[in-house]
C-alpha cells in the first residue's frame, strides 16, 4: 500500500506543504527535553541507559521491519517515529532495568504493535503502551522496581555503574538494589491503603513532595512545560490533553470530596504517576487518537476517569496506559459518530 | 465598525501579490487570431449563429443559447470567422471543445449596434436584467456562473456582497481592476441595487489590499459629493487575509455570520454574491452597451519576466500573453490558468484566454511536491484547515477504496477543493487529487446506477407488460372456447327442439 507509487499529480494546489511527518515526530522529541533532562538530574544515568538501550533496539527492530516489509528504509528510519515510541516506553520502565526488558519491550512496540499492524499510520494500538502493558503484565516485579530520587538515597550509581548493572546486573562491592529503589507516589498510597491506613496519615511519608511524589513533581512540571509548547506550536491539538486532566481531576475531585481518607486528592492524581506525559505526549498520538474534535474530548474524558477508576479500584497502581489502550479501541466508533457538521448542514 | 464573524479553517499563505504590481493595467497588442470557445460558462453551451467566412464586428453575438443557464459569446474583435471546429479549451484535462476562431483585421472595430446608453438611469429592472445577458456576462472570479440567472431572486434579498477579496496567492486582476476602475464597480453596485433591493451592500476587500480599499472608498466618496444619495448604502469592509475568504460559502459566513445551505444558493438565505469584475462588466453592459469582450488577467508567477496585469480581448492564445509579457525566463515552466492553489496546469498553453482566466501563473514544474508521500499519520490538521469543517483523514481512505456510500456519508461533494487540506499535510499526500478523482468517480457511478435502475425498471415493465398480453390471450383464448361451448350447447338445444318439434 505504499502511496510513493502514484504518479506525479498535475492538479492543485502548486504549493507544497510545509510541514512533514519527520518535523512533527522532531518537534515532539524537542518537547520532552526538559521533563527527561529533570528525570535524569534527579533520578541518575538509569533513566539515560533506559532511553540509550530501547531507543538504539527500536531502530534496530524498525530497520529490520522495514527491510523484511520492503518498504523505503531511509524514508522511514528517520522519520522519528520509531525514536518517539522508544523514548516514551523508555520513560515508562523503572530506570536502571536490565537490558532484556527494555530490549523485549521495544520488541514488542516495534514489531508486533507497529509493524505487524501495518506500520507508520496503521497501527490500531498507542505500541509504546502496548508495549508497556506487555511487561507489566509479563514482569511484574521488574516493572515495579522503581528507583529513588537521588537526594532521598546515600548510595547512586554513575554512567558507567549504571551501564554494568543494566547489561551486566553486576552493582559496585557493598551496595544492595533494594538500597536504591523506593515505591512510587502512587504505589505507596495504594499499599498502605491496602494496610488499612489512612491518606492523612499516609501523605505524612517522605514520598510525598508538594505537589505529588518527591522528584517526579518536577519531572512532570518538565513534561508539562514541553506539552505547553507542544500546543503553543499546534503540534497537538488541545482537546485531549484538557479532557484528560478535567476528567481525572472532576472524578478524583468527586472521590476526595466523598471519602479523602481513601481517595488521593487531585493533585496528587494530576501531578503524580504518568498523567502529564500521558494526556500530552502519549493519548496524543495522532495515530491511535481520534480525529474529531469532540471525539477527542470524549476519547480524553475517557482516559481521565479510566485512570482514575483503575487507580482507586483497580490492579495497578497506575492506569494510564490501559486507560489509552482502552480508549483506543473505542476510536473507530468515536470517528465515526463525532463527524462535525459540514458548513451549511445547519442552515439546512 | 461593522461586527465580522470567522469562517472554521482555512490557512495563512504568503502573497507574491507585489509581484504584478496592481496600479498598472496594461495592454497587449492584437492578436492574429482569437479562439472563442462555446462554453466558457457553467451551463448549456452556445450554439453558433455566424458561418465561416462571415465578418464579424467586434461586440457582435456570434454564438447564443435559449437555456436559462447559459451565456452568449461575442467576437471579442473584428475579423473573419476562419473556423467553427474543435480546439484545446484551458482545462487541465487537455479536452478540445467548439470554438469559433476569428482571423483579426486589425482594426478592432465595435459592432455600429453597440452604442452608448444616454440615460442608464431610466432603464427599469427587467430591461437591465435583458441586457446583462444579452451581455454574457458570467461569474468573473473563476465560477462562470451565468450572472443574469442570479439576478432574479425568488426572495426578498437581505445584503448584496461584492467579492474584492482575492485570496489566492500571485492573483491581483481584481485589485487591479478596483484600482484603475473604481467608478465602474461603483456604478455597477448601483445598478444591482435596482435589481435586488437589498438592505445593504458590502464590498468585501482583503485588507492587504489598502489601495483597492482606498480608490474604492475615494470613488464613493466622489459619487456621494456629485449627489449621489444612493451610495450611503454601499459599505467597504476590510475582511482578514486568510484564504479562502474570497470563496462565496466563506465571505458569506465572514460578513454575515450566515451559512449557504448544504447543496443551496446564497439567495435562499437572502444573499446575492458577485465579483467585483462582474460587477464593472454589468455596469459597462448598461452604460456603454459593450458585451463581454475582454477581462483582466495577471501574468505572474517566478518564471514570469515581466509580471503585471493585462487587459485580454477573450479568446487571444494563452502563449500570445506570455510573449507579450516578455516570455519565461526557464524551460522547463509550468502554465497555470489562475492561482497556484484552485489553478489548472494547462497541457496547451496555445488554449485560449476565456471569461474564467484571471491569472496565468508561470513557475517552475515541481514534480516533487508529493515525493515520499507518507502514510495518513491521522493528525487531524487537514480537518483543523478544511473551510468546509469536512474530515479529509476519512475522505482519503474512503476515497481510495472507492466507497461511495461513505464518501457520500462524509459529504464528499461539499469539498470546494481550495487545496488547504493538501498544504497542511505532514505526510505531503495530495487530497485534493484524490477527492477530484474520487468526485468524478461518484458521478460515474451515480450514472451507471442511474442507467442500471432504468434498465431494471425496463426490464420489469417488459415484463410485466409480457404477463399482461399472455394473461389477456389466455382469458381470450378461455373466453372464445367458453363461447364456443355456449353455441354448441345452443345449437344442440335447438336442433333437440328441432327433432322433438
Amino acid at each position: 500500500m505504499p502511496d510513493n507509487n502514484m504518479t506525479a499529480t498535475a492538479s492543485s494546489p502548486f504549493v507544497p506543504s510545509t510541514i512533514s511527518v519527520a518535523r512533527v515526530m522532531r518537534t515532539v522529541i524537542y518537547a520532552l527535553i526538559p521533563g527527561v533532562f529533570i528525570y535524569i538530574a534527579l533520578f541518575g544515568w538509569g533513566v539515560l541507559t533506559n532511553i540509550l538501550i530501547v531507543t538504539l533496539s527500536a531502530l534496530l527492530f524498525e530497520w529490520i521491519m522495514l527491510l523484511v516489509r520492503d518498504r523505503p528504509v531511509k524514508v522511514y528510519l528517520f522519520d522519528f517515529s520509531a525514536i518517539i515510541t522508544a523514548i516514551l516506553l523508555s520513560l515508562a520502565i523503572p530506570p536502571l532495568a536490565p537490558w532484556w526488558l527494555l530490549v523485549l519491550g521495544s520488541f514488542f512496540a516495534i514489531v508486533v504493535a507497529k509493524h505487524l499492524y501495518g506500520g507508520l499510520g496503521y497501527n490500531t494500538f498507542n505500541p509504546a503502551m502496548a508495549a508497556y502493558a506487555v511487561l507489566l503484565i509479563s514482569f511484574p516485579l521488574e516493572m515495579s522496581m522503581w528507583i529513588s530520587p537521588l537526594s532521598e538515597t546515600s548510595q547512586s550509581l554513575n554512567i558507567i555503574e549504571s551501564f554494568e548493572y543494566v547489561l551486566f546486573q553486576v552493582l559496585p562491592i557493598n551496595m544492595q538494589y533494594d538500597a536504591l529503589t523506593s515505591a512510587t507516589v502512587l504505589d505507596y498510597v495504594r499499599t498502605e491503603l491496602s494496610t488499612g491506613k489512612l491518606l492523612p496519615e499516609i501523605s505524612r511519608s517522605p514520598v510525598f513532595g508538594y505537589l505529588a511524589g518527591k522528584g517526579f513533581e518536577w519531572i512532570n512540571l518538565g513534561f508539562l512545560l514541553g506539552g505547553l509548547w507542544l500546543l503553543y506550536k499546534k503540534i497537538i491539538s488541545w482537546q485531549i490533553p484538557m479532557a484528560i486532566l478535567t476528567g481525572l481531576g472532576v472524578s478524583s475531585l468527586l472521590g476526595y470530596v466523598i471519602n479523602p481518607d481513601i481517595y488521593a486528592n487531585p493533585l496528587i492524581h494530576i501531578m503524580g504517576g504518568a498523567t502529564i506525559l500521558g494526556a500530552f505526549f502519549i493519548a496524543t498520538d495522532p495515530v491511535t487518537a481520534s480525529t474529531t474534535p469532540l471525539g477527542r474530548v470524549i476519547y480524553g474524558a475517557g482516559i481521565g476517569f479510566l485512570t482514575f477508576a483503575i487507580r482507586s479500584w483497580g490492579g495497578y497502581p497506575d492506569g494510564m496506559a490501559f486507560a489509552v489502550l482502552l480508549m483506543g479501541m473505542l476510536v473507530p466508533l468515536l470517528d465515526y459518530y463525532t463527524a462535525p457538521k459540514v458548513y451549511g448542514e445547519r442552515a439546512r | 465598525m461593522k461586527k465580522l464573524w470567522t469562517f472554521k479553517g482555512g490557512v495563512k499563505l504568503a502573497g507574491f501579490k507585489k509581484l504584478s504590481r496592481p496600479s498598472v493595467v496594461k495592454s497587449l497588442p492584437l492578436p492574429k487570431r482569437v479562439i472563442l470557445p462555446l462554453r466558457q460558462h457553467i451551463g448549456e453551451p452556445a450554439e453558433p449563429i455566424v458561418e465561416v467566412g462571415e465578418k464579424v464586428y467586434k461586440g457582435q453575438v456570434i454564438a447564443t443559447s435559449k437555456s436559462f443557464i447559459s451565456a452568449s459569446v461575442h467576437a471579442s474583435t473584428s475579423g473573419t470567422v476562419v473556423e467553427i471546429e474543435k480546439h484545446h479549451i484551458p482545462h487541465q484535462s487537455g479536452v478540445s471543445e467548439l470554438c469559433i476562431v476569428i482571423k483579426t483585421d486589425g482594426k478592432d472595430e465595435w459592432s455600429p449596434n453597440i452604442k452608448p446608453n444616454q440615460y442608464p438611469e431610466n432603464l427599469d429592472a427587467d430591461e437591465i436584467r435583458v441586457r446583462i445577458r444579452e451581455a454574457g456576462i458570467v461569474g468573473l472570479g473563476g465560477a462562470v456562473f451565468p450572472s443574469a440567472a442570479k439576478l432574479k431572486p425568488t426572495r426578498q434579498i437581505d445584503t448584496l456582497i461584492i467579492n474584492g477579496v482575492e485570496c489566492e496567492p500571485y492573483i491581483t486582476c481584481d485589485d487591479a481592476l478596483m484600482q484603475s476602475c473604481p467608478d465602474e464597480i461603483v456604478q455597477g453596485v448601483l445598478l444591482l441595487r435596482k435589481l435586488l433591493n437589498p438592505l445593504e451592500c458590502i464590498i468585501a476587500i482583503e485588507d492587504n489590499k489598502p489601495d483597492a480599499i482606498e480608490a474604492i472608498k475615494g470613488s464613493i466618496e466622489k459619487l456621494r459629493e456629485q449627489g449621489e444619495g444612493r451610495v450611503a448604502t454601499i459599505k467597504v469592509i476590510a475582511v482578514p487575509t486568510v484564504f479562502p475568504t474570497g470563496g462565496e460559502k466563506q465571505l458569506i459566513k465572514v460578513l454575515t455570520g450566515k451559512e449557504v445551505p448544504k447543496n443551496g444558493l446564497p439567495y435562499e438565505v437572502g444573499i446575492v454574491c458577485l465579483n467585483v469584475g462582474t460587477t464593472a462588466a454589468i455596469r459597462n453592459a448598461i452604460y456603454q452597451g459593450t458585451p463581454l469582450v475582454s477581462r483582466y488577467v495577471t501574468v505572474t508567477g517566478s518564471l514570469a519576466k515581466q509580471p503585471a496585469n493585462y487587459e485580454v480581448l477573450l479568446g487571444t492564445p494563452i502563449d500570445d500573453v506570455i510573449q507579450a509579457a516578455g516570455n519565461v525566463s526557464a524551460d522547463n515552466c509550468a502554465v497555470i490558468m489562475g492561482g497556484p492553489m484552485m489553478g489548472q496546469l494547462l497541457p496547451h498553453s496555445q488554449s485560449p484566454v476565456v471569461k474564467a482566466t484571471n491569472c496565468i501563473l508561470l513557475q517552475e514544474i515541481r514534480p516533487d511536491i508529493h515525493n515520499n508521500v507518507m502514510p495518513c499519520i491521522r493528525c487531524g490538521s487537514c480537518a483543523s484547515a478544511c473551510p468546509m469543517n469536512l474530515l479529509p483523514q476519512q475522505l482519503y481512505w474512503h476515497a481510495r477504496e472507492k466507497s461511495f456510500q461513505k464518501l457520500d456519508h462524509y459529504n464528499l461533494t461539499d469539498c470546494i477543493e481550495c487545496g488547504c487540506c493538501s498544504i497542511v499535510c505532514p505526510s505531503k499526500i495530495p487530497l485534493v487529487h484524490y477527492f477530484r478523482f474520487a468526485k468524478s468517480e461518484m458521478k460515474d457511478h451515480e450514472v451507471n446506477t442511474k442507467i442500471a435502475e432504468q434498465s431494471r425498471v425496463r426490464t420489469q415493465v417488459r415484463e410485466a407488460r409480457l404477463e399482461r398480453i399472455k394473461r389477456e390471450q389466455e382469458a381470450r383464448k378461455a373466453q372464445r372456447k367458453a363461447d364456443r361451448l355456449k353455441k354448441k350447447a345452443a345449437k344442440q338445444k335447438s336442433d333437440k327442439k328441432a327433432l322433438a318439434g
